[in-house]
C-alpha cells in the first residue's frame, strides 16, 4: 500500500498519477481462513479492521455479495450523533463518533468527517420534555449535548422557520460535536486498510450456505466455492434473517425500506445538521451543495430498495413548513436501502445458537454513525468471547426482557 | 404503490387507505409458556425475502383487520383474505403456488 500524504502526491505527480494502483486487492478466496466476515459494508470492514489493528488477527476474508459499500454504507445520510438515551447505547455511539474524529488519520485515507454539529428539533411538548431528558442524560453519560431555545436554533439555523403554525420550533438538543462524514470514504478507507494488512475483500461472492458440524460452524459455501472458516462473523444489515435461516436459527428483526433523497445543488445556506423526528424528516447540505433528506420508512416488511412516493410527500410536505425556502427546490434523486429492525430499536451483537458464529445486525435506520464503534466492539467480541461495549446488546435481552428501549426513547425509529 | 382489497367491505385501494399490522399467524402461548416460546412469540418473527403472511386494517374505511399474501421483493399481493382463521386458506396458497413454487412459510406450505 502506499501511503497517502503530500509528498505523495508530489512526488506521484512526476509519473502524471499514473502509478498509484489499486487501493486494495481484489484476490481470489483461499480454502481456509480463521476468520470469515460475511458483508463488506462499513460495518463488516471496521470489524475486520479491528479485528486485524487490536488483536492481531490477519487471515480473515471479507465476502461481499455486490460491490464493497454497496448496501446501506451508499445509502445513508451520513449522520454522525451519539445523543442517546440509554447508557448501552450512547456508550457505543459514543465510542463511534469518538472514533470518527481520528479516522482519516488512523486509516491514512480521508472520510471527510466534518464535525459540523447535530440538532435535534423539539416541536411538540413531549419532545420537548423527552429531549431535556435526553440532555441530563447524556450530562451523566459524558456525551457533550446542550438543551437549546428557539431563539438559539434560529441562530444556528437562519433559514428555518420557529414560528410554524403547525410544527412550531420549541427547541431541540444540540450535539456540537456531531456531524457527517463521507460514507463511501469510510467503507473504502476500512477496506484499503484491511487489504494492506493482509486481509482478502472477495466481491460478488454471494453466500449460498453455512456448514455446520456437530454445532459448531466449519465453513460456507459460496458463489466462488466452498470456504472454511474457524469463526464467522455475519455482518449483512436488512439480509441478517435470510443469513440466519441458513445457519439454522431464527432473529427478532424484521426487514423494511427506509428512503432519502437529494435536491439540486445550491449555494451554502445550512451548515449543521437538523433533524426533525415528529415529522420523520432529516436535512443536512453536501459539501456539493445538495440538500440530503432523509425519510420515513415503509410500515409494510419488504426487500425492494426503493420506497414509496406517499413517504416522500409527507416528508417535504412537513419540511416545507419548517425550512420554506425547500419548496422552490427541484429533487434530483430518491433511494431506498433495507434496514434490519429490532423489537427496542436497539442493535445485536452477540454470540449465537451456533458456536462460532457471532451475528452484528439490527442497526436499523442508523447504522451508519456507529461503524467504528461498532467494529471495535463486535471484532473484541469475536476475539475474545464478550465485549464491554457489545455485551449488553446479545440475543438473550429478548428472552429475560432486558431491552434497551431506544424505540420508546426517541418515539420514532432513530 | 401497493394496491390491496379488503375482503370485509371489497373495496379496492391504495395502502394509504390501509395500516400495516405486521406479521399473520402468530402464534401465542398460554400459560406456562416456556421464555423461549414468549420471547418467540413477541419477537421473532420469519422476515421471509419471498411470501409473507400480514395483517392489515382497512383504517380510513370500513375499519376491519384483515390478511394479506404478498411478495416482499416484488410487492405483488397474492390474495387477501378473512382475518377470522389460523392458516391461510387453500385457495389463497393455490394462488402463490402457482406464482412462486416451492415457498415456504412455517408449516403451511
Amino acid at each position: 500500500m502506499k501511503r497517502y500524504s503530500a509528498f505523495a502526491v508530489a512526488r506521484e505527480a512526476l509519473s502524471y498519477h499514473t502509478g498509484w494502483g489499486r487501493a486494495w486487492r481484489a484476490p481470489e478466496p483461499k480454502s481456509r481462513y480463521d476468520v470469515v466476515i460475511v458483508g463488506a459494508g462499513g460495518h463488516g470492514l471496521a470489524t475486520a479492521y479491528y479485528l486485524g489493528k487490536n488483536f492481531g488477527i490477519t487471515n480473515v476474508a471479507v465476502l461481499e455479495k455486490g460491490w464493497l459499500g454497496g448496501g446501506n454504507t451508499g445509502r445513508n445520510t451520513t449522520i454522525i450523533r451519539s445523543n442517546y438515551l440509554q447508557d448501552s447505547s450512547a456508550a457505543i455511539f459514543e465510542k463511534a463518533r469518538a472514533l470518527y474524529e481520528g479516522l482519516s488519520q488512523d486509516l491514512n485515507y480521508n472520510v471527510m468527517f466534518s464535525p459540523r454539529g447535530c440538532l435535534m428539533l423539539a416541536q411538540t411538548q413531549s419532545e420537548v420534555r423527552g429531549y431535556q431528558r435526553t440532555a441530563h442524560a447524556n450530562a451523566l453519560q459524558g456525551v457533550q449535548t446542550e438543551w437549546v431555545g428557539p431563539q438559539r436554533v434560529k441562530e444556528l439555523v437562519p433559514i428555518i422557520n420557529i414560528d410554524g403554525p403547525r410544527y412550531p420550533v420549541l427547541g431541540g438538543l444540540w450535539q456540537a460535536r456531531g456531524g457527517t462524514a463521507r460514507h463511501d470514504a469510510v467503507a473504502w478507507g476500512y477496506a484499503r486498510a484491511c487489504s494492506a494488512m493482509g486481509m482478502d475483500i472477495i466481491q460478488q461472492c454471494e453466500v449460498t450456505g453455512v456448514r455446520r458440524e456437530g454445532g459448531k460452524v466449519v465453513g460456507v459455501d459460496t458463489s466462488k466455492g466452498a470456504i472454511d472458516c474457524g469463526k464467522l462473523g455475519m455482518v449483512v444489515a436488512g439480509h441478517s434473517g435470510a443469513l440466519a435461516e441458513m445457519a439454522g436459527f431464527r432473529l427478532p428483526i424484521e426487514s423494511v425500506a427506509l428512503q432519502a433523497l437529494v435536491s439540486e445543488p445550491i449555494k451554502p445556506c445550512m451548515d449543521v445538521v437538523v433533524m426533525a423526528n415528529t415529522v420523520h424528516g432529516y436535512m443536512s447540505q453536501s459539501d456539493k451543495g445538495e440538500m440530503v433528506i432523509g425519510g420515513g420508512t415503509d410500515s409494510f416488511n419488504n426487500y425492494t430498495q426503493r420506497g414509496s412516493f406517499h413517504h416522500i410527500e409527507h416528508t417535504l410536505a412537513a419540511l416545507i413548513e419548517t425550512f420554506p425556502m425547500v419548496s422552490r427546490l427541484k429533487m434530483l434523486r430518491q433511494w431506498g436501502g433495507i434496514v434490519d429492525m429490532t423489537g427496542d430499536r436497539s442493535p445485536i451483537l452477540s454470540k449465537t445458537p451456533v458456536e462460532g458464529i457471532f451475528i452484528n445486525c439490527g442497526w436499523g435506520t442508523g447504522g451508519f454513525k456507529a461503524i467504528p464503534g461498532s467494529g471495535w466492539a463486535f471484532a473484541e467480541l469475536m476475539a475474545k468471547g464478550h465485549a464491554p461495549l457489545a455485551d449488553d446488546f446479545s440475543l438473550d435481552r429478548f428472552t429475560e426482557g432486558r431491552f434497551i428501549d431506544e424505540s420508546v426513547a426517541a418515539g420514532v425509529a432513530h | 404503490m401497493l394496491i390491496l382489497t379488503c375482503p370485509c367491505c371489497g373495496v379496492t385501494a391504495e395502502e394509504t387507505e390501509f395500516a400495516a399490522g405486521g406479521e399473520a399467524h402468530v402464534k401465542r402461548f398460554g400459560p406456562g409458556a416456556s421464555d423461549e416460546e414468549f420471547r418467540d412469540y413477541i419477537f421473532a418473527r420469519e422476515n421471509p425475502k419471498g411470501v409473507h403472511f400480514e395483517r392489515w386494517r382497512h383504517a380510513n374505511g370500513c375499519g376491519k383487520w384483515f390478511h394479506a399474501a404478498r411478495c416482499t421483493i416484488t410487492l405483488e399481493v397474492f390474495g387477501t383474505y378473512s382475518a377470522q382463521t389460523t392458516t391461510p386458506p387453500k385457495a389463497i396458497c393455490a394462488a402463490i403456488t402457482a406464482k412462486r413454487p416451492g415457498w415456504t412459510w412455517r408449516d403451511f406450505a
